[in-house]
């Protein structure tokens, strides 16, 4: 069994894997990617539209632009990587068991690790649509793959649920490639990706989007042959009478994100309820050394904040190993963030008491839309100690609040910290034009 | 060719049969109207070995369930499918279903399964089964009960069947029956088979099988089992959890696969028509609220997958064996509950019907009753795994990331006798698509060894056969075709 | 979308720049001036303007590819065309085959459907090795 030892190992070469070995050679340390693909890019490589790199390069880019420039900074950089190779274990001493078909078994003692595994699709069976169990039936990702990458489509017709971006960029290409797109269909009562895709990829085209509703029946027991779609009411359960039926060879499924951390269950860090692991104002887990960002630790809206927020991980390990790992220094306590009303969740779940005179970065998702709102932060004696209003929230936007330690302070003795969206009654004046 | 023996259905009864066959001196072949073998009821239902209290005594299905039972351990040792016997639970939430319980113990018992007992210890119960609703007051348990992957034992039985000279025809959907001279002619969809003697075993087609000679004296209506799967990352079950019966229905269990997922199900209804094994959003509902009668915690959104089997319920009610009136020709029908704990009994009364009408069952000298266990990467050490990687690169592509399932798992799967020749083939073979991404990974990998392997064009690579394409065209060529064609105009 | 004649609303364009998606009213005022109605910034209302006048649309997509190590390569447009052109520019991409390597910038195709926007390659693609 070969066996290497490095500084960092990043499991996963996608946007966030790159973004943070980058940085953790910036930082003087050697970082060794573990990528189970062929090729490093990730998920972005198949994400062939534009919409990339706005903050981080300053211009629009397509996935595989935005994956190159970073592919192309890391072979400068001559960072170590590893393709198609699979990580099997991760042990509690940061030794990490992975397999490919030159090496064989290779065992990589770290003194930290990054987990950058990304995240996966929400299938059928996690939405439990009923019916037969046909081929035609493809999650919008993997459907991107299909045409993008290997170069076949799935189908000729199609129906899409879920107006996520990339079920209504699936609708623009599929159409592109001289297709049927017969309508994408929302649960939600309102659109979930973005105006702009909503327009430029479904009404330029006249495909409908249909809010409110849900497919209900799968029909055809081969190959498929529509689908029936109905009203849902509040509780998402089908309104009887409601049924339409779209005669489709293909369906996509645009029904959500989930954080890909079987790895990091299997290491043993604890996962919010979320899904991701529960990490600190470091990043880290609970697993000392073990950092987690990008997708796998919460699902992101744009790339953009995964490379930032896989940066700021690349920094912290370095910082760790120089100072924690050889010191083994204890954490002091820790304060927990708790979401609050219409927050869905907030990371981090944890701020040490000792980083207390550090920026502390948070990320949240709201779980209902609203408009005239103040995102509020306070601690359990309700002490304010953030506040900022914004004219609208929606739940597909991931938001970012730094606090600079100047300007907010956080109270070292309190034991929480509540984040909530709440109401606001006067107009709101334009007060936030830092977007 | 004439055969000795034409079997119709390849389903787990037809297999066990097959497999039974083949160790005697005959020519066997076995006909499946599908792509693949054990894709029927076989594919859907609850892989659990009964412990065979829970039939009438009138019914012999009770005793060939107690016998069947038996049977697993050696079969299981012989054929190396996932079996385990980590015994059931009958769990009483109200005080009068004790008496029900304790009836069902003191029979069960006097008939000869082992090891039953009534917990009436809330205490002791949990500690057995932490994940049991804390509003259990007393279970049966059984510890003889048992799970099985029940496609992976019939894929078992089918391998070593072959491997013992059984001849297997997938795609060969039987359209016609003729009997004379002592000869059966079958014809298929793909051509004629002769036999001497001739074994249904066709299902939910039992009946249809069986008119196609006249014989008309039962029918076999479809009873729709729904199921919901659940990853197993989030809870794990030690015991096949059911509750207590009523007059209508065995309920709806909670029960661990053999891979460690655990599912709810299944509910019952009778339908009339014969394929539909499609869901329905009250079914899905009522199997998720049983289910969590018996498991509150439930983890709902951990649900991975959902699937509806068709029971082959006789007009009988019983299981209906038969040497029938037309010389030659056995009817194992009705195979319904408990038929997969049954199977092994099922084949040792078909070949005491087989041996009453005059069949030479002569032993093979070179009979070889092992099935070698598949070789998995989940099984092996680091070390062993290391090795193997050297000796053949193919072991350290994993290509199914969810379970972790290398290259070669895959290309074994393929060339083994009466392998995999769809993506559904590969699925419930080897499992690449069975977790939680459902294929979403590993789908085009598993499609590019299938088209390598078999020397098929990728684009025709089905997910289970004929009319179930996954692919219509290469990306450019819908806009090249309207291009010419629009050109034309 | 309704259009009202009375109001003189001849178009509605759903703003795009930011979430908010402002509705937009293009009105043809009597002496047939064209005025722009809703919008709350001065970037809603170029984008308002160049959508009524001359709606543009970035082009991604792909090429296929000889001899790569992919058998397609993900393209865009260099600068958005004219939206009425996107078929025009789709047809003749299908029609193209690339030899590979080709390297992100390639301009694979130039001069796209009259539009003074060149086809350009968005990733690597080495040669496939045997």
């Amino acid at each position: 069994m070969k066996q290497y030892e490095t500084d960092v190992a990043i499991i996963g070469g996608g946007a966030a894997g790159l973004a943070s070995a980058i940085e953790i050679k910036k930082g003087g340390l050697e970082p060794l990617i573990l990528e189970r693909d062929v090729e490093l890019g990730g998920i972005l490589l198949q994400c062939i539209h534009a919409g990339f790199g706005l903050t981080e390069f300053n211009t629009e880019l397509t996935g595989p632009e935005y994956a190159q420039k970073f592919i192309n900074n890391a072979l400068e950089k001559q960072i170590a990587y590893k393709l198609d190779t699979m990580v099997i274990e991760i042990t509690q001493d940061k030794k990490i068991y992975a397999v490919n078909n030159e090496e064989g078994l290779i065992e990589i003692q770290a003194k930290a690790i990054i987990l950058a595994m990304g995240c996966r699709e929400r299938t059928r069976g996690a939405i439990n649509i009923p019916g037969f169990r046909p081929s035609g039936i493809y999650t919008a990702g993997q459907a991107q793959r299909f045409v993008n990458i290997e170069g076949y489509l799935p189908g000729r017709t199609y129906v899409i649920l879920g107006s996520g971006d990339i079920g209504m960029i699936m609708a623009r290409r599929l159409t592109w490639e001289g297709c049927n797109v017969k309508a994408v269909v929302e649960i939600q009562p309102y659109v979930s990706g973005l105006i702009r895709n909503q327009v430029q990829c479904l009404e330029d085209y006249g495909i409908p989007l249909i809010t409110g509703f849900t497919v209900t029946k799968i029909h055809g027991k081969d190959r498929l042959k529509g689908v029936t779609v109905s009203k849902v009411d509040r509780n998402f359960d089908r309104i009887i009478g409601t049924d339409r039926f779209f005669e489709c060879d293909t369906l996509l499924l645009s029904v959500g994100l989930i954080p890909e951390n079987e790895l990091t269950l299997q290491a043993g860090a604890e996962i919010s309820s979320m899904g991701g692991p529960i990490v600190d104002n470091n990043l880290e887990t609970t697993l000392e050394g073990v950092f987690a960002c990008g997708n796998v630790l919460q699902v992101h809206d744009l790339v953009d904040l995964v490379s930032a927020e896989a940066k700021r991980a690349g920094q912290n390990a370095v910082k760790y190993v120089n100072e924690r790992y050889k010191k083994k220094m204890e954490k002091k306590g820790q304060i927990i963030c708790i979401a609050g009303e219409n927050v869905n969740y907030v990371k981090p779940d944890r701020i040490n008491i000792s980083d207390l005179d550090e920026e502390i970065i948070f990320t949240f998702r709201v779980k209902k839309p609203d408009r005239r709102i103040q995102v509020q932060i306070k601690d359990e004696t309700n002490r304010e100690i953030y506040k900022r209003k914004k004219r609208y929230v929606i739940p597909s936007e991931m938001i970012e609040l730094k606090l600079n330690p100047e300007k907010y302070e956080i109270d070292p003795t309190c034991s929480q910290l509540v984040l909530e969206v709440i109401p606001v009654k006067e107009p709101l004046i334009d007060e936030e034009e830092e977007e | 060719m004439m055969y000795d023996i034409i079997i119709i259905g390849g389903g787990v009864t037809g297999c066990t049969i097959a497999r039974a066959l083949c160790k005697y001196d005959l020519k066997v072949c076995l006909l499946e109207k599908e792509a693949d073998i054990a894709v029927g009821t076989t594919k859907a239902n609850s892989g659990v070995v009964h412990a065979g209290y829970a039939a009438e005594r009138e019914y012999i299905k009770r005793d060939l369930c107690i016998r069947g039972n038996k049977l697993y351990t050696q079969a299981a040792k012989e054929l190396n499918f996932p079996f385990k016997r980590i015994g059931s639970f009958v769990v009483a939430l109200e005080s009068g279903q004790i008496k029900d319980l304790e009836k069902k113990r003191k029979r069960g018992i006097e008939d000869g399964v082992h090891g039953l007992e009534l917990i009436l210890d809330r205490a002791e119960i949990l500690a057995m089964e932490p994940n049991l609703t804390d509003e259990v007051i007393a279970v049966l348990h059984a510890p003889s009960a048992g799970i099985v992957s029940p496609y992976e034992m019939t894929f078992a039985l089918a391998e070593n069947a072959a491997m013992n000279g059984v001849k297997f025809f997938r795609n060969h959907e039987v359209i016609k029956i003729d009997h004379r001279d002592y000869t059966f002619t079958v014809t298929t969809r793909r051509g004629e088979f002769q036999g001497k003697n001739l074994i249904n075993c066709a299902g939910l087609y039992a009946a249809k099988v069986s008119k196609m000679l006249g014989l008309d004296y039962f029918d076999i209506m479809p009873r729709k089992g729904e199921y919901v799967l659940f990853d197993r990352s989030e809870i794990r079950l030690n015991k096949v959890l059911f509750p207590v019966p009523t007059k209508i229905s065995k309920g709806i269990l909670v029960c661990p696969t053999a891979h460690d997922n655990i599912f709810a199900g299944p509910n019952a209804q009778n339908i009339t028509d014969i394929e539909d094994t499609s869901t329905t959003t009250a079914g899905l509902k009522e199997v998720l609220e049983g289910g969590r009668q018996l498991v509150p915690n439930l983890p709902l959104r951990a649900s991975i997958r959902n699937f509806a089997g068709l029971r082959a319920v006789p007009s009988t009610y019983d299981f209906i064996i038969d040497n029938t009136d037309i010389y030659g020709f056995i009817n194992v029908a009705g195979i319904l509950s408990p038929g997969l704990t049954s199977c092994y009994a099922i084949a040792e009364k078909v070949i005491e019907y087989l041996e009453l009408l005059g069949v030479q069952l002569e032993v093979k000298e070179d009979y070889n009753p092992i099935r070698p266990k598949p070789e998995r990467l989940a099984d092996m050490t680091k070390q062993q795994l290391d090795k193997k990687i050297q000796e053949n690169p193919a072991w350290g592509r994993i290509i199914c990331r969810c379970e972790t399932i290398p290259e070669a798992e895959i290309i074994n799967a393929i060339h083994t006798p009466v392998g995999a020749t769809t993506i559904d083939g590969i699925k419930f073979r080897c499992r690449p698509g069975m977790g939680r991404c459902q294929g979403g990974f590993c789908r085009p990998r598993v499609m590019e060894i299938l088209s390598r392997e078999l020397h098929l064009p990728y684009q025709t690579i089905t997910k289970k056969g004929e009319d179930t394409n996954v692919l219509v065209s290469k990306t450019k060529d819908v806009r090249l075709k309207e291009m010419r064609e629009g050109g034309a105009e | 979308m309704q259009s009202c004649e009375d109001s003189g609303v001849i178009k509605t364009i759903r703003c795009i720049v930011c979430p908010t998606g402002c509705e937009i009213e293009v009105k043809e005022k009597p002496d047939g001036e064209v005025e722009f109605e809703g919008y709350t910034c001065k970037r809603g209302l170029d984008y308002a303007k160049q959508e009524f006048y001359e709606p543009k649309r970035v082009l991604t997509t792909t090429i296929r590819v000889e001899n790569g190590f992919l058998p397609l390569v993900p393209v865009r447009v260099d600068k958005a065309i004219a939206k009425a052109k996107l078929n025009d520019a789709l047809d003749i991409i299908a029609n193209t085959i690339i030899k590979a390597p080709i390297k992100m910038g390639d301009i694979l195709i130039e001069n796209i459907a009259g539009e003074d926007a060149n086809i350009i390659a968005s990733r690597d693609l080495p040669i496939l090795e045997e």
